[in-house]
């Protein structure tokens, strides 16, 4: 069994403190931000994909259960909103449960489009079910973010938050990485049939992952929404599933620095772009094209190969 | 029942999508995620030469089909013939790719709004029994029945339609028997995006075409495909018609936008209960 990686860890962390200093522009600090949800995000997805061969094209719909179910239930209830969040994320965990049971059982395209008309049933009932959700225009001027005591408002005090979460996720993704859980993942996703017969229950491991990962998304949407403020069904549609995709692919499946260097290059590019911003989702599509044909590894693979190359030479 | 006719007319442009759909899947295995986007082409395309180089339709629809079929065939010389190794999930991945270039191609092209071109016929209500259908209505219906059954005399009588049949059986035995199995592949994706073009056109004029059409009109085809059962021809063409009817009724009694996460229902109902569909044959479950 491999060891932690620390020297990654750390690396993280300087990146994370040294950032909150250097970055004294709102606007480039925010961008920092939405990098850190999407790499939880896409981290998540890598888990399904990259690990255990789950292929699910509706992780932004639990993004979004996690956004719509926090904030509707911190005003109804007038509950604390970090405590709407961890229900949220309790609440998308159940949702993933309930419906991967049926579709779990499902392999390979199969499994993308029944994950893919799950996401596209709860676009739907945001948009339409406007009595609870508020329809397209979606929810407004949403409340205040306090945890414990400490008010948390504008991008500084944010920024130290999110990069909290963002850094636990990345030391709790590192330690499932070098778990036991994570090589019974990949020997499910190896092959079904051996991991079958060497007693492996594949199901209940397949959903008892769904679950967890829908449960972190979620926990990430309700910190989001609380965040910008302002949520509308335009934020999680299919589109943004499959920019998750992308970046989990992009940076390199199976991996933990994966998710977070595609989170991180996927989520800048745009801002670099913005004179030619039509061309993103070509460019977008692009880089996923080339990353499947030329880099089967992804960002992290090449990165790892030039590493090794430079240690041999 | 006015439902029944809407219904008719949107399903068989399901159906020429989801027979799109089984072509490629058949031959190849693969599930083509940007089959939807050759239908946004195919209007976008006639739209250019009808609207703007201003041909006559007798013209311009030949054009766009030729265009159909290079844009197929080179579609599957760029993405799909250049992955490595391919697997399941690499070979959904990169047809994603490729939904989300033609999509963004789509955009800087034509740009965001809707376009939409005359009608290729003159206007006339037929009244029917409990209802009417529009003259371009009808035109849809005929297009896509005719479509249809001369593809399936494509498949059983001509021998390149054979060798289709044989790769769908065995590939390694077509193989060894002469059949050039990368050159089916690459028509079964010409024939496909043929088929898309031909709904995108025959749609335009009643729908208009917008670039982030392809998404929702390739879903719902492969419900369509998925309730027929995957792979199977004339069970793509009823899973079509049968989407399309079970669509309009449902958007006949319930407000209409909730219409766009039925087409999913019947995915996801169809795939727990019956994997097969409802005219699929039995075949070995394809890991």
């Amino acid at each position: 069994m491999r060891k932690i990686n620390y020297p990654f860890l750390i690396l993280v962390l300087i990146i994370l403190i040294s950032t909150k200093f250097l970055i004294k522009n709102e606007y480039y600090l925010s961008i920092v931000i939405f990098g850190m949800f999407n790499a939880i995000n896409a981290s998540c997805f890598n888990i399904l994909l990259g690990y255990t061969g789950i292929i699910s094209l509706g992780q932004a719909a639990f993004y979004g259960i996690g956004a719509y179910f926090a904030v509707i239930v911190a005003a109804s209830f007038g509950i604390n909103p970090m405590l709407a969040i961890v229900l949220a994320s309790l609440f998308s965990a159940l949702v993933a449960f309930i419906i991967g049971y049926p579709t779990l059982k499902l392999h390979g395209h199969y499994l993308a489009m029944a994950t893919l008309g799950f996401g596209m049933i709860i676009y739907v009932l945001m948009n339409e079910m406007a009595f609870i959700t508020g329809g397209p225009s979606g929810f407004l001027d949403i409340s205040k973010f306090s945890f414990f005591g400490v008010s948390i408002y504008g991008e500084h005090s944010f920024y130290i938050f999110v990069a909290i979460v963002f850094f636990l996720f990345t030391v709790l993704f590192e330690m499932f990485d070098k778990s036991y859980l994570s090589y019974k993942l990949k020997f499910i996703k190896e092959s079904e049939f051996a991991s079958k017969s060497f007693g492996i229950n594949i199901f209940k491991t397949k959903l008892l992952v769904f679950s967890i990962t829908a449960g972190i998304t979620a926990f990430n949407g309700g910190i989001y929404a609380y965040y910008s403020g302002f949520i509308s069904p335009v934020s999680f549609n299919f589109n943004y599933s499959i920019e998750l995709l992308t970046m989990a692919i992009v940076g390199g499946l199976g991996t933990v620095p994966g998710g977070i260097i595609g989170a991180a290059v996927l989520t800048a590019l745009p801002e670099f772009m913005a004179s030619i911003e039509d061309y993103e989702m070509i460019l977008y599509g692009c880089f996923l094209a080339v990353t499947i044909i030329f880099l089967p590894g992804g960002l992290t693979g090449l990165i790892k190969r030039i590493l090794n190359k430079n240690a041999s030479d | 029942m006015q439902f029944i006719y809407s219904g008719i007319t949107s399903g068989s442009i399901f159906a020429l999508v989801a027979l799109g759909f089984n072509i490629i899947y058949n031959t190849t295995g693969i599930i083509n995620f940007a089959q939807g986007e050759f239908v946004m082409i195919g209007g976008m395309l006639i739209y250019t030469l009808l609207s703007i180089y201003g041909l006559p339709f007798l013209i311009a629809a030949p054009l766009a089909l030729l265009a159909a079929l290079f844009i197929g065939a080179l579609f599957e010389r760029v993405f799909i013939k250049s992955v490595r190794s391919p697997n399941e999930i690499k070979l959904i991945t990169i047809t994603i790719a490729a939904s989300i270039i033609l999509r963004g191609l789509g955009m800087v092209i034509w740009g965001r709004n809707s376009l939409s071109v005359d009608a290729y016929i003159p206007y006339k209500v037929l009244e029917l029994p409990a209802g009417t259908l529009t003259s371009n209505s009808l035109l849809v219906i005929i297009v896509s029945l005719v479509t249809a059954f001369s593809l399936s005399l494509f498949f059983k009588r001509s021998s390149l339609g054979k060798a289709f049949r044989a790769c769908y059986d065995d590939k390694i035995a077509a193989g060894i028997c002469g059949v050039d199995v990368s050159k089916i592949r690459m028509l079964a994706f010409a024939i496909a995006a043929l088929l898309g073009v031909i709904a995108g056109i025959v749609t335009t004029p009643i729908s208009y075409v917008t670039y982030t059409d392809g998404i929702m009109t390739g879903l719902k085809g492969f419900a369509a495909a998925i309730l027929g059962g995957l792979g199977s021809f004339w069970g793509g063409v009823a899973g079509g018609l049968l989407l399309g009817i079970f669509e309009g009724f449902f958007a006949s009694v319930l407000p209409s936008g909730y219409k766009d996460a039925f087409a999913f229902l019947i995915i996801l109902a169809v795939l727990f209960l019956r994997p097969k569909g409802l005219f699929g044959k039995k075949k070995a479950e394809r890991l």
